[in-house]
């Protein structure tokens, strides 16, 4: 306990000492632009990754057991657009849980309000797409602030409450059918006259595919950015030890808020990709458990690491996808009742794992992956120090990891 | 008139149950810092196990109806005992982990719940009498509501007793108070954490029985559904206080009758509003202490 204490000292004097060195470099040169020449090899895989997803609709690949099909067929291209949707989401709530250390379980209210509200206001005001979305970013931006402002009296488990509220009272809303506007419980259709045509269609799959991948670039960028960035630090350091922060005359507060807006408006943008993705809103992303399986990703992934936000968020949709078809499958249905119940409940095995995970693994599948590199790479003799799972830590070594 | 007292008694019956899921999570947090993500579904174990009870013994005897209760209990009990002891109690001291463990343990047993009982409602029957309504200064109250009253009152009772005059209440009350100044006398807190868990369990399984009662269904939703409730509850009465849950309880759920009645179905929002209302004016709630 004291160890980790010290630790977590030390990263707040780091993070000072950056962001004092962030104040004092000359505006013009820029953050990162010095430094992108020796990053340029360590951008190499990400960008190859992604021209790879990005081809992936032009080729016929298949790996059995994972993916429904051939990567060119709509139903995987839905899946895999499904699964980068919720990797920008889950990388909005790593923004808010790993980064800023503040649990929060009603991410899911700003998520649907990207995309019930796009939706309404394409139907209601006959905007077309653009303008819409950023009518509708505008109004997460002001709700976010609001609410934030809000939930942020509190810290810790009420915090975590009070965001569990707000995001209910917003999922009984949407269920009530307000003036006819959300559909109640059937959800609400995508109005696909204010849709260009190549975004509407079965057969223009991969075209929504493109547009999911690029929104998971730009959240991914996004949220990069807002990590390296001074009030990233910061938000680092109040998770480390909010008085410490305070009596260094910074506020912990506008800090804090500055990054849970900054969570919800991307979450906001998933949003309406997921309603152009899906043609289509239902309360369920709106709900408590919408939030819980956002944790979960991050979690499963490596709490403070973006990479596993992501790892953890595709593992999580395929998963669960795979699960429910094996669920229908011979195999199980021939079982004994005491082995067939369970594993016919996807998110039975899901919350089963999620546990083994939490108390067995807590770095996640990051920490897995570092592991592994550890045992191939020369320096073995130095093998991953003791874990002791605080997201300062992990977010530690994601640092170095840079 | 009618109305108002009609509005009054059901608030105080569906405080009553939100009580029964509170106590239990107030008191876990107050002792172990620890928000009980697990604690709908002890409640709905607690419901399943004691329909299916009933329906052996014949659901609509008093016999069936009692044993149900108390095969509710006891289901919520071990339950909860299991969790604290396999689960919460690996992660010592780590709080968020602890958590998200309970998130998961939510999850699974709803899951496992689906699987056995099947996504749609049962319905419960219980002894006639309970299913008919009294005059009460002329309006008709459902019976079910007054089972519910006495039962959260005798809880509440049966709680306050335990912990003002038993040793192991000492303790619990000693370590909600001061948890490291306990352990430094020497004494195991260990077995007083298993302890709250056990009686928040069985509380909760009271709950869930009475509460497939009053709402006249069980799914496995029902547990969790009520679980946000009982959050709400907690954080308005101060997290930790027993005596502050039972009063924001009863606040919460009269409060949601009556704007349910007069202001258009907006229960769940007055209720919202209330809670915005508390933490801003009160952050550590009604009967919390001072952070």
């Amino acid at each position: 306990m004291t160890a980790m204490n010290t630790r977590g000292t030390e990263q707040v004097v780091q993070d000072k000492v950056a962001a004092m060195r962030h104040a004092a470099r000359p505006p013009e040169g820029g953050p990162g632009a010095s430094g992108l020449r020796s990053r340029l090899p360590g951008l190499v895989v990400p960008v190859g990754l992604v021209v790879l997803l990005a081809c992936l609709p032009l080729l016929d690949l298949s790996l059995p057991g994972v993916l429904p099909g051939a990567t060119y067929t709509p139903g995987t291209l839905h899946l895999l657009a499904l699964a980068m949707v919720m990797a920008g989401a889950a990388l909005s709530y790593h923004l808010l849980f790993g980064v800023a250390g503040l649990l929060s379980f009603g991410h899911a209210l700003y998520f649907g309000l990207g995309a019930y509200g796009l939706g309404i206001v394409m139907e209601g005001l006959g905007l077309g797409l653009v303008p819409a979305a950023v009518l509708v970013l505008v109004v997460g931006l002001v709700m976010a602030t609001l609410l934030g402002a809000v939930s942020l009296q509190v810290t810790g488990i009420p915090f975590a409450m009070v965001t569990l509220a707000f995001a209910q009272a917003g999922f009984v809303l949407v269920r009530k059918n307000p003036g006819k506007l959300t559909g109640g419980e059937e959800g609400l259709r995508l109005p696909t006259d204010y849709v260009p045509d190549w975004l509407v269609g079965v057969a223009d799959t991969r075209n929504l595919y493109w547009v999911a991948l690029a929104a998971l670039v730009l959240a991914f960028a996004v949220v990069t950015w807002v990590q390296r960035s001074r009030a990233g630090h910061v938000a680092e350091a109040v998770r480390e030890n909010e008085l410490r922060v305070q009596v260094l005359g910074m506020r912990p507060f506008l800090v804090k808020l500055a990054i849970f807006v900054a969570a919800s408006v991307i979450a906001s943008g998933m949003g309406m990709v997921h309603l152009l993705l899906n043609s289509g809103a239902v309360p369920h992303t709106l709900s408590a458990e919408f939030t819980i399986s956002l944790l979960l990703m991050v979690v499963l992934g490596g709490v403070g690491s973006r990479w596993g936000a992501v790892a953890g968020a595709f593992v999580y949709v395929v998963l669960s996808q795979r699960l429910a078809v094996l669920a229908q499958s011979s195999a199980i249905d021939d079982l004994p009742a005491v082995l067939r119940i369970p594993l016919s409940e996807p998110m039975f095995i899901l919350g089963t794992i999620f546990i083994l995970v939490v108390m067995f693994l807590p770095g996640g599948l990051a920490a897995l992956g570092l592991r592994v590199r550890a045992l191939f790479s020369r320096r073995a003799a130095a093998p991953p120090e003791d874990r002791s799972g605080t997201p300062g830590a992990l977010v530690q070594e994601d640092d170095q990891q840079r | 008139m009618s109305t108002v007292i009609l509005l009054a008694v059901t608030g105080v019956g569906l405080g009553a149950i939100y009580f029964l899921v509170a106590c239990g999570l107030s008191l876990i947090y107050g002792l172990m810092g620890v928000l009980n993500f697990a604690h709908g579904v002890f409640l709905s174990l607690g419901a399943f196990l004691g329909l299916e009870v009933a329906q052996l013994l014949g659901a609509s005897t008093w016999t069936g109806f009692a044993v149900s209760l108390l095969v509710g209990a006891l289901a919520g009990a071990v339950f909860a005992a299991a969790t604290e002891r396999i689960l919460v109690q690996r992660l010592y001291n780590r709080h968020i982990e602890q958590v998200l463990v309970t998130v998961g343990l939510g999850l699974a047993a709803v899951a496992l719940f689906d699987g056995i009982w099947g996504t749609d409602p049962r319905f419960p029957r219980g002894p006639s009498w309970l299913g008919e309504t009294t005059g009460v200064a002329g309006a008709s109250i459902p019976n079910v509501v007054f089972i519910a009253i006495v039962s959260a009152a005798a809880v509440l009772a049966s709680i306050v007793l335990f912990l003002k005059h038993t040793r192991y209440g000492m303790i619990i009350r000693a370590g909600v108070e001061n948890r490291s100044m306990v352990t430094a006398l020497g004494i195991d807190v260990r077995t007083a954490f298993t302890l709250v868990f056990t009686i928040g369990g069985a509380a909760a399984g009271i709950g869930g029985v009475l509460a497939s009662h009053h709402f006249g269904y069980v799914s496995p939703m029902l547990g969790q559904t009520l679980l946000i409730f009982a959050f709400i509850v907690t954080v308005i009465g101060g997290l930790g206080s027993l005596i502050g849950a039972a009063v924001a309880s009863v606040l919460v759920a009269l409060l949601q009758q009556f704007a349910n009645f007069y202001l258009w179905g907006t229960g769940d929002f007055a209720v919202v509003v209330l809670l915005a209302l508390v933490l801003l004016t009160r952050p550590s709630g009604l009967m919390g202490r001072k952070a």
